[in-house]
């Protein structure tokens, strides 16, 4: 089932009387979450992406604004009444509930038609452990289990009524690396088998663009792009999503275009079209650099980190914003380390231009 | 290593109440089971120079004794009644105040209130709430029955004023008052006990069975009370424990006669006993009925515990 | 994989019936939750309202058969009669100084000795401390008997001094301080060593001023049972010059039944009650933060 979120705003009143600071939350944001796809909001803290998760579940109701599952409006429907499942950060499994009763729980809450018997119960139970891959696990009680495998029994959980939409808060927040890793591709899997809508938060953008399939990044309550992670890295529509997006991160400089080139400092790198005169931001993807001793861009060597298949050239400029900038490059390229400067030339189409002030986008062409 | 100046500092620190403790907490636990365990002990005859023997004559006049079956049974009977209704109705007026966000500071406060107050005092104050009272009025000697108000109530209502505590008062209605008000004391220590554990509940429970529907009946049977059960434990011993040592309501609603005048010592209790049996000189009595209480407490506090481990979930 | 047509019964509801009638439920709830607190609190409070309208009637209007809910005349005289028929005064000034004296007493031994579990080192500590929480395990009636005994043999017997004494250490209230004294970082011990400060100076300096709040619990409830206590009083000094509070209003009118002047009993029990009820509106965080603790009454 779609999910639609039109014009959704929550503001919070300020937390003490006297002053009148607001907190807008989630500002205006429209979107249609495609039926049978996995959505991953995403974003730094404070963003509203839980919020959006938690209007979209009824837990919080938005200020204004309409949420849609398929053609019905939902908004004013409370939690109980939405046929959601939610995953919550930090699972919220029953203590005093066995693994098997945690999973039952929410087929016993079905009233009428819709209540399994007792068997019907039990099986879809152990289907919904099979998928996670818990069914070993069903006798054990929560406080008994790994991180990972209370994750597992929460998905579970919230899979088992077959949920309309399913949601997850940080699910992975509170796994080690490796778990993690695994974990993520499991929901890809799960999600991929039950063909049900689902959205998720994080603050990891590496997690939401390894599995998800569309990704909205939001910034202090606005969305700021929406679209496939893969669309959104290779095109950012501003700075913020260019910065959010990719790791390293992406690494910024201060220039300007003058009668067609873009200078970096003094030095031109790249011959464009269309973009008048004017001071801009740089954003070069640290993949977009490429090793070359006649490349028209210099910048100060630091040091060479050889990670197996790659090498990152860590330098440094007068024009970077960052204090340093981070260049990858196959490491069967040779860097002279001995060398005080290092010269790039680069790739064209990993290379951004942003307005000096708003941050947004500026499009070229390449000559 | 242990310095030496930090040692007899500490035994010089800890002496007053070690001392005190000694004298007024040490010693009469050997002195109780000394006296309880001489035949007839009495102080006054010690000062006589009377020697006794060694036995269990104590625990069997005791329990033989008539007063002590009573005291014994009416002491159960409101630890029965008492415990279940007050902590039930703690339970409920707890959820109740969790789930509210206007007044609820102020009905915290409230329902707080009894727990300030000096049960005789306020037993009083019941007492003449359930007075009948034997009153003139107009003429010297015409005498008419007016009642106090919890009988002015059932008559508004149009019931019989029932004689609660006076002369003549059946048994069932004096325990019915007493139960009223030891309820009512016992009401705030639970609520305050039950709702600082509500609210030590993470909030994601809830949200979690919500998303789940779980009915308001489910929630509460399945997951407040569950996780709420070490508090419940709590407030269910502590309040077996005091109902056990009952004594000074009984005093403030019916005063020392501890029952209607017409039968003095109706309602006694344990402890009740006990200070007779010390009034009336029988120390070695009264040893033997304090052990047998601190046996029962102990006894009631184990099978709660059995009990308890069977349903408090973790 | 047909999971989903297999499994699913997250039946299309009729969203608007669903939403109207939860908002129905939801109100209903509401208005039943709070009918029942409101209830309630009207239960608690009646015997209170009723001791106070109570106390202010002349004798008439108490008795009327049918009861006013707000007096006629305000008889304020009641209390002065109160006052002096159950010899208040005498009774007031006999319980602050019993409650004063043991509660300062106490709370000094109580400090020592917390201070002596939490900071110091020696041998037996452990010991010691699970004997003295041992203690707490026996019913206060078990040491009344042998304690009678005791200061009828100090020939303490209607003296001040054994209202004071035999109740002056707590266990609990040493193992309620000597928690907190633990989470004040040791380091701050050490540091006051090191400028070489005294161990009292240190006490009373950083550890009490960072305990207070429960050295005002521990106060308050110790002070809240001189105010109540009623058995041990009345067995060792129930005499006109020691007689505590609870004791005197008791002994004041002991009659429950028959011609009583109930206006004057309830103002009786108004004055009595109030100091508590002053102590609660103005501490009652604290009160309230000892009680959950403590479990025990006074």
């Amino acid at each position: 089932m779609k999910v639609v979120l039109q014009n959704l705003t929550k503001i919070f009143p300020s937390r003490d009387k006297k002053s009148n600071t607001e907190v807008v939350a989630v500002n205006d944001f429209t979107f249609e979450i495609p039926d049978g796809k996995l959505v991953g909001l995403l974003g730094p803290s404070g963003c509203g992406k839980s919020t959006t998760l938690y209007m979209i579940s009824g837990l919080q109701k938005p200020s204004s604004g309409k949420i849609f599952f398929g053609d019905d409006d939902v908004t004013e429907l409370s939690t109980e009444n939405r046929g959601i499942g939610l995953v919550f950060q930090n699972y919220a499994l029953y203590p005093h509930m066995t693994v098997l009763q945690n999973i039952l729980f929410p087929l016993q809450n079905l009233k009428g038609a819709d209540r399994p018997t007792k068997e019907e119960m039990l099986e879809r139970a152990h289907y919904a452990a099979k998928l996670v891959q818990i069914d070993e696990l069903m006798e054990r009680k929560p406080s008994e289990l790994s991180g990972g495998q209370q994750q597992r029994v929460a998905i579970a959980r919230a899979l088992v009524k077959m949920p309309r939409v399913l949601l997850l808060d940080e699910p992975l927040s509170n796994l080690d690396a490796r778990l993690r890793l695994q974990t993520r591709e499991e929901i890809k899997r799960i999600q991929k088998e039950t063909g049900i809508t689902t959205v998720f938060v994080t603050h990891d953008q590496e997690e939401a663009m390894s599995i998800s399939d569309v990704i909205v990044v939001m910034k202090l309550g606005v969305v700021q792009q929406i679209g496939k992670p893969q669309d959104v890295y290779d095109s950012p529509e501003n700075l913020f999503v260019a910065k959010f997006l990719g790791t390293p991160p992406i690494n910024v400089f201060s220039g300007r275009v003058e009668n067609d080139k873009l200078f970096i400092g003094d030095e031109a790198v790249l011959d464009i079209t269309g973009v008048e005169n004017q001071e801009v931001t740089i954003g070069i993807r640290p993949e977009g650099f490429i090793l070359d001793e006649n490349g028209p861009f210099s910048c100060k060597l630091s040091n060479v980190e050889v990670m197996g298949r790659d090498a990152s050239v860590v330098a440094t400029s007068e024009a970077s914003l960052n204090p340093i900038l981070r260049a990858i490059i196959n490491s069967d390229n040779k860097v002279d380390t001995t060398k005080e400067t290092v010269r790039f030339s680069v790739k064209p189409h990993k290379v951004f231009l942003f307005n000096k002030d708003t941050e947004e986008r500026i499009y070229y062409e390449v000559k | 290593m242990v310095d030496n100046r930090q040692q007899w500092k500490a035994w010089l620190y800890l002496s007053p109440a070690i001392v005190l403790l000694l004298v007024f907490t040490v010693w009469p636990i050997f002195n109780t089971l000394r006296m309880a365990f001489l035949e007839g002990y009495s102080e006054q005859l010690v000062v006589r120079g009377e020697t006794f023997t060694f036995g269990i004559g104590n625990f069997l006049k005791v329990i033989k004794y008539k007063d002590f079956i009573t005291c014994m049974k009416n002491t159960v009977l409101l630890c029965v009644l008492t415990v279940p209704i007050s902590t039930l109705l703690a339970l409920l007026i707890a959820v109740a105040l969790n789930s509210i966000k206007g007044l609820q500071r102020f009905l915290q406060t409230v329902f707080f209130l009894p727990y300030v107050t000096n049960s005789i005092a306020i037993g009083m104050v019941f007492a003449a709430m359930f007075n009948i009272v034997g009153s003139f009025h107009g003429t010297q000697n015409e005498i008419i029955q007016t009642a106090g108000i919890i009988n002015n109530v059932i008559e508004f209502f149009g019931g019989e004023k029932i004689n609660w505590i006076n002369v003549g008062s059946t048994y069932a209605a004096n325990i019915t008052v007493m139960v009223v008000y030891i309820v009512w004391n016992a009401l705030p220590f639970k609520i305050l006990v039950l709702l600082g554990g509500l609210q030590a509940i993470n909030k994601q429970y809830y949200d979690a069975a919500k998303v789940d529907g779980t009915s308001r009946r489910r929630i509460f049977t399945r997951i407040t009370v569950p996780l709420l059960s070490p508090m419940l434990a709590y407030v269910i011993i502590t309040g077996f424990i005091g109902g056990f040592k009952e004594y000074t309501s009984i005093v403030g609603i019916f005063g020392e006669t501890m029952g209607p005048p017409n039968d003095a010592g109706r309602l006694n209790t344990m402890v009740g006993f006990i200070y007779d049996q010390l009034s009336s000189k029988h120390h070695g009595r009264a040893s033997a009925a304090a052990l047998i209480l601190f046996v029962v407490i102990f006894i009631v506090t184990q099978i709660n515990m059995k009990v308890g481990k069977k349903n408090i979930h973790y | 994989m047909s999971a989903k047509n297999e499994i699913n019964v997250m039946r299309e509801r009729d969203m608007q019936q669903v939403s109207a009638r939860q908002k129905v439920v939801k109100t209903l709830v509401k208005v039943g939750v709070y009918a029942f607190l409101i209830a309630m609190a009207l239960v608690v409070l009646f015997p209170f309202y009723w001791m106070l309208i109570s106390s202010v009637k002349t004798l008439d209007e108490y008795r009327l058969s049918i009861p006013t809910f707000w007096p006629q005349k305000i008889m304020l005289s009641n209390y002065a009669e109160a006052f002096s028929t159950a010899n208040l005064g005498r009774l007031f000034m006999n319980t602050l100084y019993v409650g004063v004296v043991s509660t300062l007493l106490s709370l000094v031994i109580t400090v020592l000795c917390a201070f002596a579990f939490a900071r110091l080192e020696f041998k037996g500590k452990d010991t010691m401390f699970g004997l003295m929480l041992a203690t707490m395990m026996i019913p206060g009636e078990l040491f009344t008997i042998t304690n009678y005994q005791t200061v009828t043999n100090f020939g303490w017997t209607g003296t001040f001094t054994v209202l004071i004494v035999p109740f002056l250490v707590s266990v609990f209230y040493i193992y309620l301080l000597r928690q907190n004294f633990l989470q004040i970082p040791n380091e701050l011990y050490l540091a006051a060593k090191v400028d070489g400060t005294s161990d009292l100076k240190y006490l009373w300096k950083v550890m009490i001023p960072l305990a207070l709040p429960t050295l005002i619990s521990i106060t308050i409830l110790k002070m809240m049972g001189a105010w109540n206590s009623y058995i041990w009083p009345r067995l060792v000094a129930n005499d006109e010059a020691h007689r505590l509070i609870t004791n005197g209003l008791r002994n004041a009118f002991t009659t429950t039944t028959g011609d009583v002047n109930y206006p004057v009993q309830m103002a009786a029990v108004a004055i009595v009650s109030a100091p508590l009820f002053l102590v609660f509106i103005f501490l009652r965080k604290y009160i309230m933060a000892g009680v959950s603790r403590s479990g025990i009454k006074g």
